[in-house]
Order: structure tokens, then sequence, then C-alpha cells
């Protein structure tokens, strides 16, 4: 950005190219970053392009997609996955589903967690901020793949967290071999063990309202918990350096003001968390759509796909079955969702201004409340 | 005189509840500190015990035999060193291309001046919005194409480019004053001298943070080493504790061995975290105040 600005604004240095002491430095500046321009084309670019070519051809894996034997299909390999009314459609509306659900989950309880986490051990006479700090950060560190194997023991049907739960008299599911849908679980707890007839009729890329409403299953339910789990510390850190840019006299303007410790949160300290809640939304969000390792790692899809993603299924179509165009076609979809998604939070974030009505509240209502200007 | 006695006691209350206040916080810290730790201590344990004994008790921390069977087989039955070792060569090799090319790049992008330089950095910009998973296949179709599929080359090249990095390097290098550079241009020395002699020293803290998050990177990476290899002698930890988790070694659940194998995989990126921690901590805080 200051590179597209400095021409105009910046007083010197002037762009003198082949004479003073600036002399070569356009030649290295190329040089410098013609590794990295020359890597992020060759893996990055070039391979986006490839695989949107592939995306609209019947390539099966075999020979180069490049090829003069493979053929442009046009839309098809879309038009399979959200119209074809066949298995392919069917299994890419199942892992929206599963993973609209974990978006919808994961995304809301790791911030209000990372946040609290980061409310608490921001306190300023607090003894062993250190340690709470490197406890709570450390699942952050560990990588999926350990994270997943150490979540399948925890969560096996004799594992420690159903070891918990039966201490404490209550029967724990087999967690990752579960597929009934949370909402449909917990309705069962209230009697409800049959969905209404319409429910099950019709529905939405090739699954049923049911589906779609019934949740994530306990199994994906598993995979929610291990995500809030694993990432609650990276995010904690995020909140923690904006709170620690907080000036502490709004604060204690506040507390002479006579607000509650819930109402100086409420008021003061969480619209100047703004821009961190932005970018935690933002990584939350695009983090949430990806996920791979731990489906990979754990459970595949199964039990009944229901922790099927989008992610997964794009690779398992093409390396399992040799859709590759399907594969692809499912990655870019993907990709469109992200940036929709991410699009719409900031929409739903932007800064409005001010409404009357909050006006009105901040005006002073005696001469001398001057401090809420 | 009752006005007295009955603020006295007012403050006594508000003095208890502060303490009281204190003691729910502190619980609550311990308790969440508990949840977020347990497992790995479990984890450890487990790793220790008989198979039968961690399907008994999964929630005990000693082991009731101590055990050292499950790592045995682990190294005398599996291809585990064999991982490690694949692991700790795709790390070393993608930390020295990431620091060194960022830092480069950075550099240039902070401090040169040449023609399109603001099309460069958009460019990486927009690079950084691209989701990983999206390239799976792409990356594959690549690496293929180029006759890169199972080989060192494959797994290590792309990776070595971060624009994340970049991004960082460029940035520190914009909050570091400009005039000693100066000084070595009017003496004559050249580009690459003033970055590899003067700037690069003085860009210890944010090398630090691209080392860190390189070696993490690289180390937990999964999806790349799936698209890029099948050669069973190219495998890293990640993927082959992942084919571990799947239960390809041995019959029953094996749960002390895989949760060993997941800890001993664990270990180096933990001792990064703990040298590092003070830095980690707060890299955040400095680089946002900025």
């Amino acid at each position: 950005m200051s590179a597209l600005a400095r021409p105009a604004t910046a007083p010197a240095p002037p762009r003198r190219r082949s004479s003073g002491i600036r002399r070569g430095e356009g030649l290295a500046g190329w040089l410098f970053t013609l590794p990295v321009i020359i890597l992020l084309g060759v893996f990055l670019l070039v391979p986006v392009l490839m695989a949107l070519w592939v995306s609209f051809s019947d390539w099966n894996g075999n020979g180069s997609p490049l090829s003069p034997s493979v053929d442009f299909v046009g839309l098809r390999n879309y038009a399979d996955l959200t119209t074809g009314n066949g298995l392919a459609e069917r299994n890419f509306g199942l892992s929206l589903r599963n993973n609209l659900w974990y978006v919808l989950l994961v995304v809301p309880l790791q911030t209000v967690l990372s946040l609290l986490l980061a409310v608490l051990v921001s306190r300023r006479l607090l003894r062993g901020r250190g340690f709470f700090r490197t406890a709570y950060y450390f699942p952050s560190v560990t990588s999926s793949v350990a994270i997943t194997v150490l979540w399948l023991f925890l969560f096996s049907n004799s594992g420690a967290v159903n070891a918990i739960l039966g201490r404490l008299g209550a029967n724990g599911p087999d967690w990752f071999n579960e597929p009934t849908g949370l909402w449909a679980v917990i309705a069962g707890w209230f009697g409800m063990t049959q969905p209404a007839a319409w429910l099950n009729q019709g529905g939405f890329l090739e699954v049923t309202p049911w589906e779609w409403l019934q949740g994530p299953s306990i199994a994906m339910f598993a995979y929610v918990l291990m995500a809030v789990f694993t990432t609650s510390g990276t995010f904690m850190l995020i909140f923690m350096a904006a709170i620690q840019n907080i000036d502490p006299a709004l604060d204690e303007a506040g507390m002479i003001d006579g607000a509650s410790g819930w109402e100086r949160f409420r008021q003061i300290t969480l619209p100047q968390l703004r821009p961190a809640l932005f970018t935690v939304l933002t990584l939350g969000l695009i983090g949430c759509w990806q996920v791979f390792d731990q489906i990979y790692t754990g459970t595949q899809g199964a039990p009944g796909k229901t922790t099927l993603t989008p992610a997964y299924l794009s690779y398992q179509a093409s390396f399992g079955s040799q859709q590759w165009g399907d594969g692809a076609a499912i990655a870019f979809i993907l990709f469109v969702i992200i940036v929709a998604f991410t699009l719409f939070q900031r929409w739903v974030l932007r800064d409005r201004p001010v409404s009357r009505r909050r006006i009105r509240a901040y005006q002073p209502k005696a001469p001398q409340g001057g401090a809420a200007s | 005189m009752s006005a007295v006695t009955s603020s006295r006691r007012a403050g006594a209350r508000a003095q208890w509840t502060r303490v009281a206040g204190r003691i729910l916080l502190y619980a609550a810290l311990v308790a969440i500190a508990l949840v977020y730790i347990y497992p790995f201590l479990v984890q450890v344990s487990t790793s220790f015990k008989t198979e039968a004994d961690a399907a008994n008790d999964p929630i005990s921390l000693i082991p009731q035999t101590w055990t050292i069977a499950a790592y045995r087989s682990l190294f005398q039955n599996s291809a585990y060193p064999t991982w490690f070792l694949n692991s700790v060569i795709v790390t070393v090799f993608v930390t020295i291309g990431r620091v060194f090319f960022s830092s480069l790049a950075g550099y240039a992008l902070a401090r040169l001046h040449f023609r399109g330089r603001g099309f460069v950095f958009a460019g990486i910009v927009a690079v950084m919005a691209v989701p990983g998973v999206v390239l799976l296949i792409p990356k594959f179709l690549v690496i293929n194409q180029l006759g890169m599929y199972n080989s060192y080359v494959g797994m290590i090249l792309p990776l070595m480019v971060d624009a994340g990095s970049v991004f960082i390097m460029k940035g520190f290098f914009e909050s570091i004053p400009v005039s000693v550079e100066e000084q070595a241009r009017v003496d004559g020395a050249g580009a690459f001298r003033i970055f590899w002699s003067i700037v690069l020293p003085m860009a210890r803290p944010a090398l630090i943070t691209i080392l860190i998050l390189s070696i993490q990177g690289s180390w937990n990476e999964l999806a790349h080493f799936i698209v890029s290899t099948s050669d069973p002698n190219l495998m890293t930890l990640t993927k082959g504790v992942a084919s571990l988790a799947a239960g390809t070694l041995g019959s029953g659940t094996q749960y002390p061995l895989k949760l060993g194998a997941a800890l001993i995989m664990t270990i180096p990126i933990a001792v990064v975290f703990f040298v590092f921690q003070r830095k980690i901590m707060n890299s955040s805080e400095g680089a946002v105040k900025e």
C-alpha cells in the first residue's frame, strides 16, 4: 500500500534509475523478490489455473490433464454436485451440512472462550499469570494429527471422557461412532424421537430437511470440542494483545462513575476490542471451513458420512474415486463459500453510524455529567 | 454513631466480597487449566500403560504396571525412526528457505525502489487470501506435472515460500530506521551486502517470529505430504502417525502405542515452544502495539 502511495507523498527519494547511490536498486529489488515470485507462481498461481481447467474437464487421473485426450465439459462437474440428483450431489450436500454446523458451533464458542480467557489472564493483579497463559496456549502448538489421536482415545467408548461422565452418573455415548445429530439427541431427552413426516420429504442437495436440522452428529461434535480446545489459546493471544493496548485510564474513569465490572467490560472494553474480534472471527471462519487433517486422521467421514467435510470430500473424490473434475469443482465451490462468509461477516461487523437512541444515551443528563462525552 | 458502625460493616462486607471473588477467580482459572493440561498428562501416562490397563482405567495418571512395550514396538516394528528423520529433513530445509527468502523479499518490498513493487506486493497479499485446502488437488497436479511427485524436492520446495512470512518481514523492515543503511550506501556497499551484514542482524526479533512459525508449520504439516508423496520411505511423522491412527499396525486398540507415537511427535514442538515461550507470548503484544 505504501509502495503505491510513495511517489506522490514521500518527499525523498526520487526514482533515479541509472545514477546516484540508488543505482542498481531496481535490479536488486527484482532479484530479491524473484525466489518468492517464482515459487508462489509455480506452486500457487499455476496450480489454481490448472485446477480450474480440471474442474471444467473430464480428466480421470490418467496422464496429464493438459493432454489433448482430455475434453472440456463445461459446467458438468459443477452441475453434478448441485443438481445431479446422484450420489455426488448427496455427498456434497451432506458435507456442507456437516461443515456448516461445525462452523456455527465452533466460531462462537472459540471466540467467547478465547475472549473470556484473555480477560481473565489480563488482570493486572494476578498471581501465576505466566502459568495460566502457558497452560491455555499449549494445545495450540501441537499438531492436528497428534491432537486427533489423543481425542480418539479420550472420546472412545471406554475413554477418559466417558469414565468421568460415568463417575457423575451419566452414560456417555460412543462419541466417534455415533451418527445421530446433536439436536436430535437433545430432542430425544424430551421424548421427541420421530420427526414430523414432512421433514423427511424433499430437501436441498439431496439432503432432507430433517437431516439438515438435526445438527452435527455426536462424532462431529467431538471434533467441535477439539477445535475449541486447540484454537482458543491462539485467539486468546490476539485478544490479550488488544486488551494490553487499552488505556487503563478509561476503565478507571468508568470505575469512578460507578459502573459495575460487567458494565465496564460491555461499554468500555468490548467496543475497543472490535478490531481483534474481527480478526478472530475472520480467522476462525476461514479455518473452520477447511477441516481436513482431523477428518483424515480420525473418522474419514464415518459414521454415516456425518463427519464428511467439503475439503475431505474433495480429496476423497479426486484421490479415492478418481473423479478429479468433481474434486476440483468442490474445491472451488468451497473457495467461493469461504469468500462469501468472510464478506458477509465483514458486512455484519461494519462500522455503523451511531443510532439516534444510542446518541441520546450518551448525552449528559445533568450539567456536570461530562464524563460520557 | 450507628452510621459509623453500619458503614464499617458495609466496608467489611465489600472486603469479604472481594476476597470471595478472588477465590472464585482462581478456582475458575485452575479448573480451566486442568481441563487444558489433563489430556496431555493422560497421554503421557497411558503411553506407559499396558493395553488392558489403558482400557480399564483411562483417567488414572499412574500406570498400574509401567511398561515401555509401546515405545519398543514403535521403534522396532514400525518405520517410526524413518518418519521422524523425514520430518526433521523437511522442517530444516523448509525453515532455512522460508527465513532466507521471506526476509530477502520482505526487505526488497520495504526498502528497495523498483518498478512493479506495488504489483508484486499486491500479488503476495492476494495469495495470502487463498485458503490452503483449496490448493490440495492443484498442488498435486503441478507437482506431478513437474515430475516432483514422491521426492524431497516436491515435499520441500512448495513449502519454502510463505506469503505470510514475507508480509511479517516487510512490516518489520518498515518499522526500523533507515539511517544506518543510508550510511552504508554512501560508503558504497551493494544492496545484498547491506541486507546481509547490516539489516539482517537488526531483524532478529522478526526472524525469530517467522522461525517459530515455520518450524511449527512444517513439522505439523499433513495435507501437503498427502498430495505430494505416496512412497512409504518418504512418510513424515504426521502422515505416519495418521496411518497408525487408522490402525495398520497389529491388532487391538493399540492406544498406548498410538498415544506414544503422538507424544514423541509433540515433544520437539513443545521444546521450541518452551524455549521461545516469552517471545511467543510477547511478540503478538509488540506486533499490535506498533
